[in-house]
């Protein structure tokens, strides 16, 4: 071993401790709390919602601090327990914010502003949930096919066999539209209607929702279900970028269900609730009466594709002529997050995403 | 005497107990949460869901086991042996597939071999199709798929540590078998390979168990294996007691089999590491050459260039349609470089506390060796599942040592410490195992020398193990680099307010469905993954040069 040799161990150790330090210091860049701050917890993706919130601080002044969460949201909230700097949390599904209410991470809201514009099924009876926006499950087909009405039911009908897209069965969004089936058709009915789809499937039950404009476009498959704001996504994106050709590939549909009842369609929410131990609870208040206005909600529209929740705001455009105004499905959505884990259950026992 | 030969001192002793027992935090703190709810729900799990993901993920196993077997000793095999055209270049770029996570891989292929994709679209163009309606291949989303994407891309841990080996194997084991008659190829099957074979076990566990953690590319590719099983119980139907049920069963699983694979190799002994003369490569010629050329360069090419040309590809594509680049991702490569660098620094570290503690020095077995153990468990979990068990203890370490500062909120998490901690848990195995490995071809003489001329343990350490140990806590520092630099799902769960990494930032860009406007995002991470890599080929096979002599600048 030679001087040299060591010598360039000891400056690399040397170089490495050096390295450490100035990690540490990139890492202690901390929030300060000041009055004029509150901390989003979120498992939406920052990139849809950043709009809103740069909207938010330039009417208030309020500082937005986000953590994108995906998968245990409801967990890290807990563990933080009466430390934790969240005052905000926010998701997607019913289901999801129903969990978080279960789980005893949220606070009851009194707000006449929340409640006069958010509808009553829309939030929770005590506010601790709000619906902040609401987006349909579709069926996007192929431009070829001509299609008439379309309801769910039709979608195990054999004549579509090796024809259908679909993302796994597991995912909250087809989870709550099985809980929703079971609703309306009962359990039995619901199990075989997961098996006629997953008898049509022309591709494995994966992927995300415009895999289905995408995998129609590659003549995998001919119709799939998928949820309404990708379109305004997909035929909004530039002039010859892939997302505007899978877009242009597709025409939509807005299903409803069979039960001659309901005649509306299968709609699920985006969310949000004040933490129980919010720090700063005035300002979480303050965010999603925000979210709620009239500016934001036609943000909500505009810019994410989505059908707000606040009566009298207008559509994007393309969502208005692709798919037009919304008729939902009657039944609450309480009621039907009751059924999710039996559907989830029943799309384990049939196997559908196998 | 038996005080003079004690492996280390109580300070060192302490310290990794007190890593094995942080190791050991998550754990059992999922073992905690496993006996929150009773047994009821295994009866679906048993009749609908287990059998089904246990097969799929043997399979998988089986399949992503196989293909870096065959490639990463295969390739290990031909340039430590043979010399051809491209040698040079071949023996390191085949480490490059490492600087690629396994998401970015499917992401590409998918999008490569769609039937909309270049792939596609020039084999119908030659056959004279308008139409994927009326031609198109199988479809990627399937076992195949994802046995072929998890196996180009992790192959680079076998072939690493295979090659290690067969350069500082003795040429004369080789030659002996020679001239008892064995054929080129019996002498490799009956003498170099299985020579071999500790060190193509390491690599073979790191790439399984990777595979074993992996959700981006086998949900992606719509494979339910049972880490997808542990997401789905715990996540669709709110069961985490369930879900850390299946957890815990797939890591006794797991452990039961590196301890069988230990059990099998007992009572072998690997021949000395002294530098002997090593292997000469063997000149090829014409055709042979070629061919050679070829096998070596396919990997590279799948695993690595095709995919990193796809995505540079892209990226022109976006930034000529107007999407610049943005602030947030250069703060992002900022903050993935700034966090691989503290895990790197600290997970080292505790390594090398760790395997020296329980480095075996005496023929009695060292007390400390179930610690060192204990210390790689992190490796075996998924990233969210260790996160999870994390989370609980982590956040009361925190809350008290707040309370005590009088701080408040959460200051460890606040500053990204939690975040850290769970990275070097996820990723000590590897700093460990391969500084546990230089330690083993140091001979204890060396010590023993040491100590008997005055030195204690620690100066021991400081001036004579170190300096030799150099290569491999490098190697270990880089793959750790590498590897915290992809991470994703424990960064996402435990991160600090307004704290995004490459992968982060990718992984948004992916759930919004505008993943190839990650593309961007994904290139800088493969970018900055080059380096270490290329690094690590270096440190790694430096006496590599096609001649086979020992290099001018060591």
């Amino acid at each position: 071993m030679t001087d040299r040799r060591r010598a360039t161990g000891r400056s690399t150790l040397r170089a490495l401790s050096l390295f450490a330090t100035t990690a540490c210091l990139a890492a202690a860049v901390l929030p300060a709390h000041a009055a004029d701050e509150l901390t989003l917890y979120t498992t939406r993706e920052p990139g849809l919602i950043q709009p809103l919130l740069t909207a938010f601080t330039a009417t208030t002044k309020i500082q937005v601090n986000t953590v994108f969460v995906k998968d245990g949201l409801l967990e890290r909230v807990k563990a933080e327990g009466a430390r934790s700097p969240a005052d905000v949390l926010m998701t997607v599904d019913v289901g999801n914010l129903l969990d978080l209410v279960d789980g005893g991470v949220t606070q009851p809201v009194k707000s006449a502003a929340l409640e006069s514009a958010i509808p009553a099924n829309l939030r929770g009876t005590d506010g601790q949930w709000f619906a902040l926006s609401m987006r349909a499950r579709v069926l996007y087909a192929d431009k070829g096919l001509k299609l008439g009405a379309f309801r769910y039911e039709d979608l195990a009908d054999p004549k579509w066999k090796g024809k259908v897209c679909i993302r796994a069965g597991q995912h909250p969004y087809n989870t709550a539209l099985v809980a929703s089936l079971i609703a309306h058709d009962g359990e039995a009915k619901a199990e075989q209607w997961l098996r006629g789809v997953k008898a049509n499937l022309a591709r494995k039950a994966t992927g995300g929702d415009r895999d289905v404009a995408r995998d129609i476009l590659g003549g995998i498959c001919d119709i799939g279900l998928a949820n309404s704001y990708y379109v305004g996504q997909m035929k909004s994106s530039k002039e010859g970028s892939d997302a505007r050709k899978w877009g242009d590939a597709i025409q939509v549909v807005r299903p409803t269900f069979a039960n001659g009842k309901s005649g509306g369609t299968h709609v699920n929410i985006s969310g949000a609730a004040v933490a129980k131990n919010a720090p700063q609870r005035a300002n979480a208040v303050k965010l999603l009466e925000f979210l709620v206005s009239d500016s934001a909600q036609s943000l909500y529209a505009q810019a994410n594709y989505e059908y707000p929740v606040r009566k009298g705001v207008a559509l994007d455009p393309i969502i208005g002529q692709t798919i037009g105004e919304l008729k939902v499905d009657p039944l609450p959505l309480t009621e039907i997050a009751k059924y999710r884990k039996q559907a989830s259950a029943l799309v384990d026992k049939v196997g559908f995403d196998r | 005497m038996p005080r003079g030969l004690r492996a280390a001192g109580p300070l060192w002793r302490i310290a990794t107990l007190l890593v094995a027992l942080g190791v050991l935090a998550p754990v059992a703190s999922l073992a905690w949460l496993a006996l929150g709810a009773d047994l009821s729900h295994w009866a679906h799990l048993l009749q609908f869901v287990l059998p089904q993901a246990a097969l799929n993920t043997a399979l998988l196993l089986a399949g992503v086991g196989t293909v870096v077997l065959v490639i990463g000793t295969g390739c290990a095999w031909l340039v430590s042996s043979c010399d051809f055209p491209g040698r040079r270049v071949l023996h390191w770029a085949l480490l490059l597939p490492l600087a690629m996570p396994t998401y970015i891989v499917a992401f590409v292929y998918l999008d490569l071999l769609h039937p909309i994709g270049p792939v596609q679209g020039a084999i119908r163009w030659m056959l004279g199709y308008d139409s994927p309606r009326q031609f198109r291949l199988p479809d990627l989303r399937s076992m195949g798929g994802a046995v072929f994407v998890l196996g180009v891309v992790l192959y680079p841990y076998v072939y690493m540590t295979a090659r290690a080996m067969f350069m500082t194997q003795p040429a004369h084991l080789m030659e002996a078998a020679r001239t008892l008659g064995e054929g080129r190829f019996g002498a490799f099957r009956r003498v170099a390979l299985p020579l071999a074979r500790p060190a193509i076990a390491v690599g073979l566990s790191l790439a399984l168990l990777e595979t074993l953690n992996d959700i981006g590319a086998s949900e992606f590719l719509g494979i339910q294996t049972l880490t997808v099983a542990v997401y789905t119980t715990w996540i669709t139907r709110s069961d985490l007691a369930g879900a850390a049920q299946i957890a815990c069963a797939m890591l006794l699983v797991v452990i039961a089999l590196v301890l069988l694979e230990r059990h099998g190799r007992r009572h072998q002994r690997f021949g000395s590491a002294q530098r002997m003369r090593a292997m000469q490569p063997r000149p090829l010629h014409g055709m042979a050459a070629w061919m050679a050329t070829i096998a070596a360069s396919v990997p590279v090419l799948v695993g690595f260039v095709a995919p990193a040309a796809y995505l540079v590809w892209e990226s022109i594509k976006r930034l000529q349609l107007g999407h610049g680049i943005s602030r947030g991702l250069v703060t992002s490569l900022g903050n993935t470089i700034a966090l691989a660098l503290g895990v790197t620094v600290l997970a080292v570290a505790v390594g090398l506390v760790v395997a020296w503690t329980a480095r075996s020095h005496a023929s009695a077995p060292n007390p400390a060796r179930w610690q060192a153990r204990a210390a790689t468990l992190g490796y075996a979990l998924p990233g969210t599942v260790l996160a999870i068990g994390l989370l609980t203890p982590a956040l009361a370490v925190d809350a008290r040592v707040a309370g005590w500062l009088g701080l408040p909120g959460l200051p460890l998490m606040a500053l990204g410490m939690v975040l850290v901690v769970a990275c070097v848990i996820r990723f000590l195995a590897m700093p460990v195992g391969g500084i546990e490995a230089g330690l083993a071809r140091i001979p204890p003489a060396l010590e023993q020398a040491a100590r008997l001329l005055g030195e204690n343990a620690t100066g021991t350490l400081r001036r004579v193990h170190l300096p030799l140990l150099q290569p491999a806590i490098g190697a270990s520092a880089l793959l750790v680099f590498v590897d915290a630099m992809k991470e994703l799902p424990a960064t996402l769960l435990l991160r600090p307010a307004n704290f995004d990494t490459l992968a982060t930032w990718l992984y948004a860009e992916a759930a919004r469905g505008t993943y190839e406007e990650g593309a961007l995002a994904a290139l800088a991470i493969v970018a900055a993954g080059l380096l270490p890599v290329v690094l690590l080929a270096r440190t790694q096979f430096r006496q590599a040069p096609a001649t086979g002599h020992q290099n001018p600048h060591p």
